[in-house]
């Protein structure tokens, strides 16, 4: 007996819910970015600047109190410390220093030296102002140039409107998953900027495949009114875009339970993404459709496909 | 879709294959791949510096502490040109924002001032392509007889450009002798040098041997006035106040101009000093270098001079008798590791400007061996998690998207081998991820499969429309995440590149894998049992 998720031929109303999810996901979305402005994202050493030593102490639990005023003896300005992965371990963030890079310089040798034989310092990085600036940018260039690049290749494979709505989609995405990391705290470093575009390869991904199947269902039932050939094509592919997520889930919930502590908010990112993915395909990309005007005579002869018969003319493929 | 010829079979073999072999090396202990006959394939995958340890150095050539240099010599040798024979009066010569500039005082002798100074523009070679050449200076003359030099822009690109390159030599020197394994010395962007020194597990040395500007001077201690007076009231003309590296530091009135400077060295070693026992730094100059040496020790027997590196002094012997030979000593309170660096400082010589760190990461041993661990239990888990799933979902289907899965890893490690690009921990991570996503393809099929036959098409019919017609969606859906992949691969640096890699490979190996393996699997299958209805 195999095990199906989803039972063959589901019948659901999803377009339905557009006038539930569509409010529903302005509302978070303007909440994310209301929380972006107010309360603002943790940035991380990459995009902020500053020092951040990990250390290994020698007795377990460490002794993080006694960590913590032998660093408020060295006038480092704000400094945070705490537990980072395994007991005997801490995690000690230094903002950065006013006099540039020098300084910071200083910081570090300073703490090396306090420190010195009593703990194994396992990472030091440390991000000057002037790297942290362009890092921050680079990031920016490199979110807006793939949303740029990947709405020219949807525009290219099929009709305006279904780039239109993917594009649409994605930035909800981006936006809910930066929400995320604001309503959590989390870090927010250049992985986490790695993790936002793999969200948008992954949202796309999904996104890509109802839209190919409703393009398909577009040149086959003419006839058939929009909202109800979207249902049919997101009842289609119900079982797939399960199927997906839950395998893709299960691989990133193994690396976030055993893939150690330096890459968790990270895997956290990307599993909110694959399931804000997957929801934004079904209840957001496909009803933009509907928004978009998006008609069934538009798309016929689009692509160099047959398509165009009524009924599914039984091409049989060699 | 479920015909294959032979040959087609026969690559698809050999792909897999050669995938295997070329992973091989990987589980095997460098002992045995040294005892494998030499046509098999021998590297291993490359690990990132968060996997091995190391430190990651990026380093900015300050522009300012140069352009301040340079200017300062532009203004002196203006000063020497309009002070030559006859002279020409002038006023208000100093440095200016980007620039130099003077006022000449008689206008009619504007033009000669003008012919003597155009030199100064100093025209560069230009690139080796040929091309223009570059003026470092370009050289303004108005009418009221202000003569203004300033930087252009194309030539100060140009000597930053040799001033960075230059550093990397130097760097490199220093760092063969200081015996690092295989650091990496490139050059970012305009003005920014990458170090990384996989394996460093002391980055504070590897630093101080890098950023030393290691200028070292000689200077004669000018003793018409104790250092204290000249502090208390000011320096003679000429004469500079350095301090030595004591704690607390002793000042030293020192003349300005250097004697001697560390390019006319041509040897350092450490050595003993005989009586003390303790490490000195003996030091060989060229033969202008010793000439040099030689005139100014004679005339100068019972006086002290200085020697400075970095503008710290470092001892002030006095010289006892000329000093013909050409070589020196320089004893300080040295310890061997410290009198050993200074010998390779000395030796390769000093930078061309000063250099900040800009950005560092310095990743230990142990962190980077329990990345690689916790990597490597999250993606045997996460396979087996999916392995069983889609078996469970799949039935015997299930076990040929598994098969595939397994080829693909096979293909993705052969790939990253034989590219030899970095595996770093946020890479693992995409390969955990592929594994999630690979199955997508299959899964497409199977769906597409299930569909087709419940539409009531025979049981082969439907695997073939279900091969055939998942294959736009498929690749539509992967070249999406294909191009966020390649941006990620411009954008980043280090450990998210090796994931852009790890997540781009996967892409290919997955579409392979789905297309070929589990496709040719399935047409096996099919030809074996002949079936007459789905077992999906």
């Amino acid at each position: 007996m195999l095990l199906k998720l989803i039972p063959d031929n589901t019948h659901f109303r999803f377009m339905r819910f557009r006038t539930i999810s569509f409010p529903l996901s302005a509302v978070v979305f303007l909440a994310s970015i209301a929380l972006f402005f107010s309360v603002g994202l943790n940035f991380g050493i990459d995009f902020k600047g500053g020092t951040v030593f990990e250390m290994k102490t020698n007795e377990s639990p460490a002794d993080i109190g006694g960590i913590r005023e032998q660093l408020a003896t060295l006038n480092l300005g704000d400094v945070q410390v705490q537990q980072f992965g395994a007991p005997d371990e801490v995690l000690v963030r230094v903002q950065e220093p006013e006099g540039g890079e020098l300084a910071q310089q200083a910081v570090v040798s300073q703490v090396r030296e306090t420190f010195g034989e009593s703990v194994e310092f396992r990472r030091v990085e440390v991000v000057g102002p002037r790297v942290s600036g362009e890092l921050a940018q680079a990031g920016m260039i490199a979110v807006t140039a793939s949303l740029i690049v990947i709405l020219f290749y949807i525009w290219f494979r099929f009709e305006w409107h279904f780039a239109v709505g993917a594009i649409l989609t994605t930035i909800n995405d981006i936006v809910v998953t930066v929400g995320l990391f604001v309503v959590l705290q989390l870090e927010f470093s250049l992985s986490s900027i790695a993790a936002i575009l793999t969200i948008i390869g992954y949202s796309l991904n999904d996104t890509v495949v109802v839209y190919d199947r409703i393009r398909e269902n577009l040149r086959r039932y003419k006839k058939t009114p929009l909202p109800e050939l979207l249902d049919r094509s997101i009842n289609e592919m119900l079982s797939r875009t399960v199927m997906t997520s839950v395998t893709t889930l299960l691989a990133l919930l193994a690396l976030y339970y055993f893939g150690g502590e330096v890459i968790r908010s990270f895997t956290l990112a990307m599993i909110f993404g694959v399931v804000i993915g997957t929801y934004s395909s079904i209840f957001l990309a496909a009803p933009f459709l509907i928004v978009l005007k998006l008609r069934a005579s538009k798309v016929i002869g689009s692509d160099g496909d047959s398509g165009g018969s009524d009924k599914d003319a039984e091409t049989a493929s060699a | 879709m479920l015909y294959f010829a032979r040959w087609k079979i026969a690559l698809i073999v050999l792909v897999i294959l050669s995938g295997a072999v070329t992973t091989l090396p990987n589980f095997l202990s460098s002992d045995t791949l040294r005892g494998l006959p030499n046509w098999l394939p021998k590297n291993q995958i490359v690990l990132g510096l968060d996997l091995q340890g190391g430190a990651y150095l990026l380093y900015e050539v300050d522009r300012n502490d140069y352009i301040k240099k340079r200017l300062n010599t532009l203004v002196g040798d203006i000063r020497q040109r309009l002070r030559d024979d006859p002279r020409i009066g002038y006023t208000g010569l100093g440095v200016q924002a980007d620039g130099a500039q003077v006022r000449i005082r008689d206008l009619t002798r504007l033009d000669e001032a003008r012919q003597r100074l155009s030199e100064l523009t100093n025209p560069l070679v230009a690139n080796m392509f040929g091309g223009q050449a570059v003026e470092e200076f370009g050289m303004t003359v108005s009418d009221d007889g202000l003569i203004r030099f300033a930087y252009t822009d194309q030539g100060l690109a140009q000597r930053m450009s040799a001033i960075v390159q230059q550093s990397i030599e130097v760097i490199r020197l220093r760092l063969d002798e200081f015996g690092t394994t295989e650091p990496s010395i490139q050059r970012q962007g305009e003005d920014r040098i990458l170090v990384e020194a996989p394996g460093e597990g002391d980055p504070e040395r590897l630093k101080d041997l890098v950023g030393q500007t290691a200028q070292l001077t000689f200077h004669m201690v000018d003793q018409s006035m104790s250092a204290e007076q000249a502090m208390q009231s000011r320096p003679p003309v000429g004469s500079i106040v350095m301090y030595s590296q004591d704690d607390p530091p002793f000042p030293y009135l020192l003349e300005d101009a250097p004697l001697l400077s560390g390019e006319d060295l041509i040897d350092a070693q450490v050595s003993f000093n005989p009586e003390t026992n303790e490490p000195v730094v003996n030091f060989r100059f060229n033969t202008s270098g010793a000439r040099t040496f030689s005139v100014v020790t004679q005339r100068n027997v019972g006086r002290p001079f200085a020697i400075v590196l970095d503008n710290e002094v470092i001892s002030a012997p006095v010289i006892r008798e000329p000093i013909t030979g050409g070589s020196g000593q320089i004893s300080g309170d040295f310890t061997v590791e410290s009198a050993n660096d200074l010998a390779v400082l000395l030796r390769a010589g000093a930078l061309p400007a000063k250099l900040t760190v800009v950005e560092e990461r310095s990743i230990g041993p142990g962190l980077g061996q329990d990345s690689v661990d916790a990597g490597r239990i999250a993606s045997l888990i996460g396979a087996a998690l999916v392995i069983v799933f889609m078996v469970l979902a799949y039935g015997r289907f299930g076990v040929i998207a598994d098969l595939a899965l397994v080829t693909n890893m096979l293909l993705i490690f052969g790939a990253l081998t034989a590219l030899q690009a970095t595996l770093t921990l946020p890479g693992i991570a995409g390969i955990v991820l592929t594994i999630g996503m690979a199955v997508d393809a299959n899964v497409l099929i199977f769906e597409r499969i299930r569909e087709e036959a419940r539409a009531g098409r025979s049981a082969i019919s439907a695997i073939d429309a279900g091969y055939s017609r998942a294959l736009g969606t498929i690749l539509d859906a992967n070249i999406t995440t294909l191009i966020a992949a390649l941006i990620l691969f411009q954008l980043g640096s280090g450990p998210i590149r090796g994931f852009a890699v790890t997540l781009a490979i996967g892409i290919f190996t997955t579409v392979f894998s789905a297309f070929t393996v589990s496709r040719l699997l399935v047409a096996l299958w099919v030809r074996w049992q002949r079936p007459s209805h789905l077992p999906i």
